[in-house]
């Protein structure tokens, strides 16, 4: 089916680069948008806007019945979920397809296959993948088996759990039964299902992910991207390709999303997120995710294809038109998040009104924001203002422009997290590159101690 | 219309063989102003001027109910609890849990009595000062700003009875 007009059901930076693509395609772009986001610039930008809901997002980007509503009112032959939200609910791709509407993502089964962590392991062992030692435990036990055969430390995981929540680590045998009782009836309590995992601690680890484009029967490998830089599980600065990678572990890690996404018979875009472990030089398979990603400009940087093209393409039935060999990787590309947070008191949020909006321009410069003079950013939702991604013939060059960008980029009215970046952009350790996913703790930590001295 | 990157790149390249310092473009639903500063590069100032027209989902959820205003009841004395952060208000650790406080109870300056969201974060509120609970003036779920009364505290005997905010607590994220 060909998509004419399309319901975008989300908001932010995503919106506006979705937007865009339609722009260029020809496709109607509409806007779905809660209270708090009907006079924001990707509602200024869209060709029209719907309301979806109050500006809670249980009751707006979170509800599924609003959101088919939304679709059904403007006739839209397709609804874009974006990231987060809705992103990756098996229950809208079903209601979707239900309405005759086309879902843009993988298939409802694909979603539930990656979606729970334990049957995402399963299919990545199944595909062939290595997984970090473990697996679930569901007494103590079968966990003291488990343990001694992986040894310690390990950590203890909530099936239900993710981005860093419900995670525990269990430094040693005596320390296990007590971690797991608690993990256990945390998990229950916080993501209404007791189920955990056991697996070995990787002390230090690298998060490097693959992206993967496939149309149901064909999936080809976009190259790699780095994102360790990350504070309590969030992303700050991701990078493509990986630095400081042997040219056979691009090739391992590009072979295993790919096994992964033909084991699936995937369609859509995905990424196959694996943890590298820097001191066996090893890479094991964390999860997938089943939606365009935050970070996908760094890709698009250095593959020069536009990935929201593409997953509206397979998303309309339609091949890939892309060949393995296609695809050439040019250059380096590093993205910063600047998001409305206060770094120097404890990533404080600064929600409020933006009073102006001057940005880096120019060959190799693409900021993706939504916010411009006079914008206001409601508390109600994420943080993330604008990502600046730049691109250079290496990644010495990428860093030098991005440095250069940083300091032509204003975001005046409220606290942005630029200032850290800078800092960032002049560390030592990460310029050498390759750092892991403990290194911004101790960034920070260190440029603390200098900020005090 | 407005002008997608390309364009704008499209622009600074024809700027950069001119000997142009600036240009400013101003349409009907847009203004842009770029700058060379120097060789470090070039900035862009873009402003989307149109007022989008929303359409309503037909069978789209009405808005949020009204919900019904707390009687200002007369608290002489008593402290008002704002939250550090614009957020929202919760008042208990996760849906279904029991209340961090409830009226009735006795509070120290430390005691967490709830926690606002803000852009995903969760931040303590704490009472500020030693007392006993005597009011809410926000529900469970509804949005304050940071001059929102959260609830009232009525000092004990020989605490600071002034008009305090919910301490700034280190932020938990979630």
């Amino acid at each position: 089916m060909r998509i004419r007009r399309l319901l975008i059901a989300n908001r932010g930076e995503i919106a506006v680069r979705v937007i865009r693509t339609c722009r260029r395609l020809g496709i109607e772009s509409v806007l779905a948008a809660s209270d708090a986001d009907l006079d924001g610039l990707p509602a200024r930008l869209a060709d029209r806007v719907v309301r979806l809901g109050p500006a809670p997002a249980s009751e707006s980007y979170l509800d599924i019945d609003a959101v088919v509503a939304a679709a059904r009112s403007v006739s839209a032959d397709a609804v874009h979920p974006g990231y987060g939200f809705l992103s990756e609910n098996a229950a809208l791709a079903r209601a979707c397809a239900a309405a005759d509407v086309v879902f843009v993502g993988p298939a409802p089964d694909s979603l539930e296959a990656v979606g729970d962590k334990l049957s995402a392991r399963r299919h990545a062992v199944a595909a062939g993948l290595d997984v970090i030692p473990g697996g679930q435990a569901t007494d103590l036990a079968e966990a003291r088996a488990l343990a001694e055969a992986i040894g310690y430390p390990l950590l203890v995981k909530a099936v239900g759990g993710g981005g860093g929540r419900g995670m525990k680590l269990v430094r040693s045998a005596g320390e296990l039964s007590r971690t797991l009782d608690l993990a256990i009836s945390e998990a229950a309590a916080a993501f209404g299902d007791p189920r955990v995992y056991l697996e070995r601690f990787v002390a230090s680890g690298r998060h490097v992910e693959v992206q993967v484009l496939g149309d149901g029967s064909r999936a080809v490998a976009l190259g790699d991207r780095d994102c360790s830089v990350q504070r309590r599980y969030q992303k700050l600065v991701e990078e493509a390709p990986a630095p400081l990678l042997a040219e056979q572990t691009h090739t391992a890690m590009a072979r295993a999303a790919l096994a992964l996404a033909t084991h699936l018979r995937y369609r859509g875009l995905g990424t196959v997120e694996l943890l590298y472990d820097r001191q066996l030089r090893t890479f094991y398979f964390l999860e997938m995710n089943a939606r365009i990603q935050v970070e996908h400009p760094v890709t698009e940087m250095v593959t020069g294809l536009d990935l929201v093209a593409e997953q509206l393409r397979v998303a309309e039935g339609l091949p890939l038109q892309l060949r393995q060999e296609d695809v050439v990787l040019s250059g380096h590309a590093v993205e910063c998040r600047i998001n409305a947070e206060d770094w120097t008191r404890g990533f404080r949020p600064s929600p409020g009104r933006v009073d102006r909006v001057v940005l880096p321009a120019g060959d190799g410069i693409r900021v993706d924001t939504h916010v411009q003079g006079g914008s206001v950013v409601p508390p109600h939702y994420d943080s993330l203002l604008a990502k600046l991604i730049v691109h250079g013939t290496d990644r010495a060059d990428a860093l030098a422009r991005a440095r250069a960008a940083l300091g032509l980029l204003s975001i005046d009215g409220v606290d942005t997290t630029a200032p850290m970046h800078e800092a960032l952009l002049a560390d030592p350790e990460f310029t050498a590159g390759g750092v892991d996913s403990t290194f911004f703790d101790r960034f920070a930590g260190k440029t603390r101690l200098l900020e005090v001295s | 219309m407005t002008l997608s990157p390309d364009d704008v790149r499209d622009v600074l390249r024809a700027l950069d063989s001119s000997g142009l310092d600036e240009l400013h473009l101003e349409l009907s639903d847009f203004t842009l102003t770029v700058r060379r500063h120097g060789t470090s590069g070039w900035t862009a100032e873009q402003q989307v001027l149109r007022t989008p027209s929303v359409e309503q989902a037909t069978t789209a959820p009405a808005g949020a109910a009204e919900r019904p205003r707390h009687r200002a009841a007369d608290h002489d004395g008593a402290v008002a609890v704002r939250p550090p952060l614009p957020g929202t208000f919760y008042r208990a650790p996760q849906p279904g849990a029991p209340p961090f406080v409830d009226v009735g109870d006795d509070v120290d300056e430390d005691t967490v009595v709830g926690i606002v969201e803000t852009m995903k974060m969760m931040t303590p509120v704490h009472a500020g000062v030693r007392g006993t609970v005597v009011e809410f003036r926000t529900d469970n779920g509804e949005l304050a700003d940071t001059e929102a009364v959260l609830l009232l505290v009525e000092p004990a005997p020989g605490s600071s009875g002034e008009d305090g905010t919910g301490g700034d607590g280190d932020g938990a994220g979630r």
